[in-house]
């Protein structure tokens, strides 16, 4: 398949472009991260030594090609603040991230789905009409907020979980599921009710077209022209929504975080930025480059499984 | 004699979406026997659609208002419980509708589709339903039925497409078969092509045909009965000749008139 890997060979390009452009950003702002880790009070000789050991007296041509072959090697240089290895560093914060982000999409998918198709399936009942009002208030609530909002209803009222109370996975991954749940689902709230209107809208236009009649005639059930036949075409024009969604949530899974106490990668994202510890940050910033890029590549993969007219 | 099959009566289907309802329908009467190919026909919103539609028990809108009585075998279509109602479409009532460019369901294969109501209606196997699949797509006159089992509607010819709801509708061979303007899309060659297959299904099953179209000389070379509808009223009813040679309404005479006549 050629067309799949243009689309490869375009997303490595992106991904290179996105670190090269991050580089530059760093290199040109003001600050200096030796005077950000030695204070102000700190002497010229001894700044110019350490900006020395930190490669900062090279060259930016020169640190960026350093740089840029370390990250080919999964290197992303030495923390400014933390004198350690970047990978080290963040190495056992990604996949926590990444997991609320995957949680956050998969609970943003079910709840879509699955409230969509009963809303329109009982288009103009009094529960689609209540599902649409209750859309319109949930959509316009930010992540953030929403999440205080479970804290302070799922938390601290009805006591379902320990606000703060976060169980590593390798402690106890059930636990650690049952924790993540609430921040995953203040991540997904907002996203869900666009794809709930965008696919209700979707499945009721699919629900007048003859193919659903054709299905009807065949003798299915209404759950079965809903889930077998106009869910596929319904889902078309959402999947688009849907790359889009899970890009943005890699970054609402670092702002939720906070709210949370999870110790992913937006903590220490926040941290670096005050420190102008610019190897973390660069790390970070490629790393949800790449998370982006590939779920832009999954989106236009997803369409061609979903719609065969996309292929040949 | 032949059993009676399908007994419609008195029926009536309004509207009721706008603030004074709509009448389509009135006072529609039809029976027809085990094997009877008969034709309905009229301009286009005359109700034979409707009509149609109401007998397969699709009229299922809330705003709709349906009176009178769709006799299918012992069964009332309008008033019997919608799970007996399924249990005889596709199964017993199968239909085939006028544009097979959107009737079919664009992401699924053929072959998905042609198997559906053998899914539902029967506890055959995957592989009883792979084969009888491919023996309805070529008896349906599709050559090379495999290739056709595993592609995608847009795939396909109209006249392929078509065929394929001819195949679906056939592949538990129904008691009724209701085509509503099933040729309308068509190319005129590919339309004696479909009018032949029906033709042939209906001597080979035995399976009635309920036939709706405007085009009278198909209807003609077809049918053994025809209806004409006019504005929700069935205007004149009778064996196709009798209709054809002597029609006694002007509407009728109207659209006989209008068949084009080929002159060599």
């Amino acid at each position: 398949m050629p067309t799949v890997l243009k689309k490869i060979i375009s997303a490595i390009l992106t991904i290179l472009i996105v670190s090269c452009l991050v580089f530059l950003a760093f290199s040109i702002i003001p600050g200096d991260p030796a005077v950000a880790k030695l204070g102000t009070q700190a002497t010229p000789e001894k700044l110019a030594a350490l900006r020395a050991s930190m490669g900062l007296d090279k060259s930016v041509p020169e640190r960026f090609l350093t740089w840029i072959l370390g990250v080919l090697h999964g290197d992303f240089g030495k923390s400014y603040s933390y004198s350690m290895p970047v990978t080290s560093l963040i190495k056992d914060k990604i996949p926590l991230t990444l997991m609320l982000t995957v949680y956050s999409f998969i609970l943003m998918i079910v709840l879509s789905v699955v409230l969509a198709v009963y809303a329109a399936w009982h288009e103009n009942s009094l529960i689609d009409k209540i599902l649409q009002i209750l859309n319109q208030v949930i959509m316009s609530i930010p992540p953030f907020f929403g999440g205080i909002l479970i804290t302070l209803f799922f938390g601290l009222g009805l006591k379902l979980f320990t606000p703060g109370g976060y169980v590593s996975y390798h402690v106890n991954f059930g636990r650690f599921m049952g924790y993540m749940f609430f921040p995953a689902l203040a991540i997904a709230l907002p996203k869900s009710a666009m794809a709930f209107n965008l696919l209700y809208t979707s499945l009721v236009e699919e629900g007048k077209k003859d193919y659903a009649r054709t299905a009807f005639s065949r003798g299915n059930k209404t759950k079965d022209v809903f889930y077998k036949h106009l869910l596929k075409n319904a889902c078309i024009p959402v999947i688009t929504f849907l790359g889009m969604a899970l890009a943005d949530m890699v970054a609402g899974s670092i702002v939720i975080e906070q709210v949370f106490g999870i110790p992913g990668l937006g903590r220490i994202l926040l941290t670096s930025i005050q420190n102008r510890d610019y190897p973390v940050v660069e790390a970070i910033i490629v790393i949800i480059a790449v998370l982006v890029v590939v779920s832009n590549l999954l989106v236009d993969i997803l369409y061609r499984v979903v719609d065969p007219r996309t292929r040949s | 004699m032949a059993n009676n099959l399908l007994h419609v009566e008195d029926l009536n289907i309004e509207f009721h979406d706008h603030i004074i309802p709509e009448t389509v329908v009135y006072d529609f009467d039809l029976d027809m026997t085990e094997g009877e190919i008969v034709g309905l026909v009229g301009e286009s919103g005359s109700g034979k659609s409707m009509s149609a539609l109401a007998i397969a028990g699709l009229l299922s809108r809330h705003d709709m208002r349906k009176r009178g009585k769709i006799e299918f075998g012992d069964t009332d279509v309008l008033t019997c419980p919608r799970e007996k109602l399924r249990s005889l479409q596709g199964n017993e009532i199968s239909m085939i509708f006028q544009e097979p460019m959107t009737s079919l369901n664009p992401v699924k294969k053929i072959g998905w589709q042609v198997e559906e109501t053998m899914r539902i209606h029967t506890d055959k196997t995957a592989e009883e339903r792979r084969a009888r699949a491919l023996e309805v797509l070529s008896h349906v006159g599709l050559e090379d039925a495999e290739r056709v089992y595993n592609s995608y509607p847009h795939q396909l010819s109209g006249g392929m497409r078509q065929r394929v709801m001819i195949a679906a509708a056939m592949a538990i061979t129904p008691r009724l078969l209701i085509a509503d303007e099933p040729t309308t899309a068509l190319d005129v060659t590919v339309q004696a092509q479909i009018v032949d297959l029906l033709k042939h299904i209906n001597k080979k099953h035995n399976t009635s045909i309920l036939f709706i179209s405007h085009d009278l000389s198909l209807v003609r070379s077809l049918c053994s009965r025809v209806l004409v509808m006019k504005g929700g009223y069935v205007v004149e009813k009778g064996p196709v000749e009798e209709v054809f040679n002597h029609p006694v309404e002007e509407y009728t005479k109207k659209l006989i008139a209008a068949i084009p006549k080929v002159e060599l």
